[in-house]
């Protein structure tokens, strides 16, 4: 699993970050990184279901070519975390089972 | 290194594959000589379909033929995936058109009329009006007018299938020669000589399933086989969660959730790129049909090059000039790969042609 390198409280949270809204709740992260770095920064868990067995999953390679990170940013489906540096008052949630919501 | 064999396959693709699994199956002497990564290979880039309706309405023995592979493609599938361990994925849920305007609901309905009366009723279908096709596919949008269905229609991965067959021709004592494309082929009186960039390789039979390589090679011996490319251009998408249990020529849905979307048709010589004007109308009319895939993602796009002949309909031919050289061409290698591993086989083995394939030489063309 993946471990910040520095602990959190070596992150001067009052200088360096903005305020992201994951799921409606409004969380501090360090500017500058990638939504999915923010989501394992605030402990999120996962990030998505899988499209056919809806098994929960998280981040795996961070460099934009699994797409496990998909998530929905700004009310925009199937966006790769990875790849979306996060920004001040940036929505986020989970992405679960899309489609389902059709039927 | 061995050189010569009683039969040379020449091309290893959906078509080769299954003709040269079918002859290493009954225990014969056979190789597959094939090209390389930069040819132009319809196996790689197709659509998946083993589909039957429409097909034959204007030709009684095509249809009888699609209806007869039809039926035999559970089992075919099911020994080949025991065989191998390759999943291709075949699934028989039949199929659906979806019929958007009035003109396209009596042109489908016409066609299914002649295919099912071409074969005394086995051909079976329905049309369904939207309600019907609603409960099978709720999605649908209004603008869904209804669709024919067929329960003969099914699909599979035709990477997998291409995979599976070519490990069981080689698992059946098939010697496949990848990178030796054949140059030239000629008949002495020793029998057949064949010309690679690097090597000569001899046999009594040739059958030739090159693709659209096919008229070249025939022309050198004598034979015409007229092949010409027809592009078409295909879309898959991210994985979506299970919304569409069957088939369509426009949209099928993979076991793995993706959506393979296409179904054009474009005469671009040997172009197989893409367009963006051709890959926006596939898109508007997957999303004519069903609305909520208007927000989902496009993963890749590619083009492929159908190998068509003049008439659509497939060749299966026997030179009269030199017995022994034989030519397979067709546009639904994935449908007919089940009758060409049997019958197409047996024949090439020294059987008389089934009456199913007797109607398909290349004399037709030589009017
Ligand atoms: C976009 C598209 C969608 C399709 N959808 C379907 C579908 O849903 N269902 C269906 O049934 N069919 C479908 N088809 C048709 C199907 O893909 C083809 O009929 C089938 O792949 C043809 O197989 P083949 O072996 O004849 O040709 P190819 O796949 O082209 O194979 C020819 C082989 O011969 C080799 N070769 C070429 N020249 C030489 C040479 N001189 N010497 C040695 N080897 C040579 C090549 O390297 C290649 O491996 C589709 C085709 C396209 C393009
Ligand atoms: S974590 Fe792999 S693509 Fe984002």
């Amino acid at each position: 699993m993946f471990k910040r390198i520095d602990s959190n409280q070596n992150i001067n949270l009052n200088t360096h970050t903005v305020d992201i809204i994951f799921e409606g709740q409004t969380l501090p992260v360090p500017a500058g990184i990638s939504v999915a770095a923010a989501l394992l920064f605030v402990d999120a868990g996962f990030n998505r279901e899988s499209a056919i067995s809806g098994s929960p999953r998280s981040s795996y390679c961070m460099m934009g070519v699994c797409f496990e990170c998909l998530v929905e940013i700004d009310g925009k489906l199937s966006q790769r975390g990875c790849q979306t540096e996060v920004l001040q008052g940036m929505s986020i949630n989970r992405q679960v089972l899309t489609l389902k919501a059709g039927f | 290194m061995e050189s010569e064999f009683e039969t040379l396959v020449i091309g290893g693709g959906l078509v080769g594959a299954s003709v040269a699994m079918g002859i290493a199956s009954k225990g014969r002497s056979v190789a597959v000589l094939d090209g390389g990564d930069s040819d132009f290979r319809a196996s790689r880039g197709n659509f998946g379909l083993t589909w039957v309706q429409g097909k034959g309405a204007e030709n009684p023995a095509y249809a009888r033929l699609n209806i007869f592979g039809a039926g035999l493609w559970p089992s075919f599938s099911e020994e080949l995936e025991g065989a191998t361990g390759v999943p291709i994925g075949y699934r028989k849920p039949g199929g659906l058109e979806f019929c958007l305007t009035e003109q396209e609901w009596i042109d489908r309905s016409e066609e299914m009329r002649l295919v099912s009366h071409h074969t005394d009723g086995e051909f079976t279908y329905e049309m369904l009006d939207h309600d019907e096709v609603k409960k099978r596919v709720p999605l649908i949008s209004d603008s869904v007018l209804g669709a024919s269905y067929s329960p003969h229609d099914g699909h599979l991965n035709p990477l997998y299938l291409l995979r599976a067959l070519q490990q069981n021709m080689i698992s059946l004592g098939c010697r496949y020669l990848p990178n030796q494309k054949v140059a030239s082929v000629i008949r002495d009186q020793d029998g057949f000589k064949l010309h690679t960039k690097d090597r000569q390789f001899f046999a009594d039979r040739i059958v030739l399933c090159c693709g659209l390589d096919n008229s070249r090679l025939a022309q050198q011996l004598g034979m015409h086989i007229p092949v010409e490319p027809v592009r078409g251009q295909l879309l898959v998408t991210e994985r979506v969660a299970p919304f569409l249990s069957m088939p369509s020529l426009q949209v099928r849905q993979t076991c793995e959730g993706t959506l393979q979307i296409g179904d054009s048709h474009e005469h671009t010589d040997l172009d197989d790129g893409t367009s963006l004007s051709m890959i926006t109308k596939i898109a508007s009319r997957a999303v004519k049909i069903f609305p909520h895939l208007e927000n989902v993602h496009l993963n890749r796009a590619w083009g492929a090059l159908r190998i068509m002949t003049p008439d659509g309909l497939p060749v299966y031919h026997q030179s009269e000039q030199y017995p022994g050289a034989f030519a397979v061409s067709c546009h639904s290698g994935v449908t007919l790969s089940v009758v060409h591993a049997g019958m197409v086989a047996d024949w090439i083995c020294g059987s008389e042609p089934h009456h199913l394939i007797n109607a398909f030489s290349a004399d037709r063309f030589n009017v």
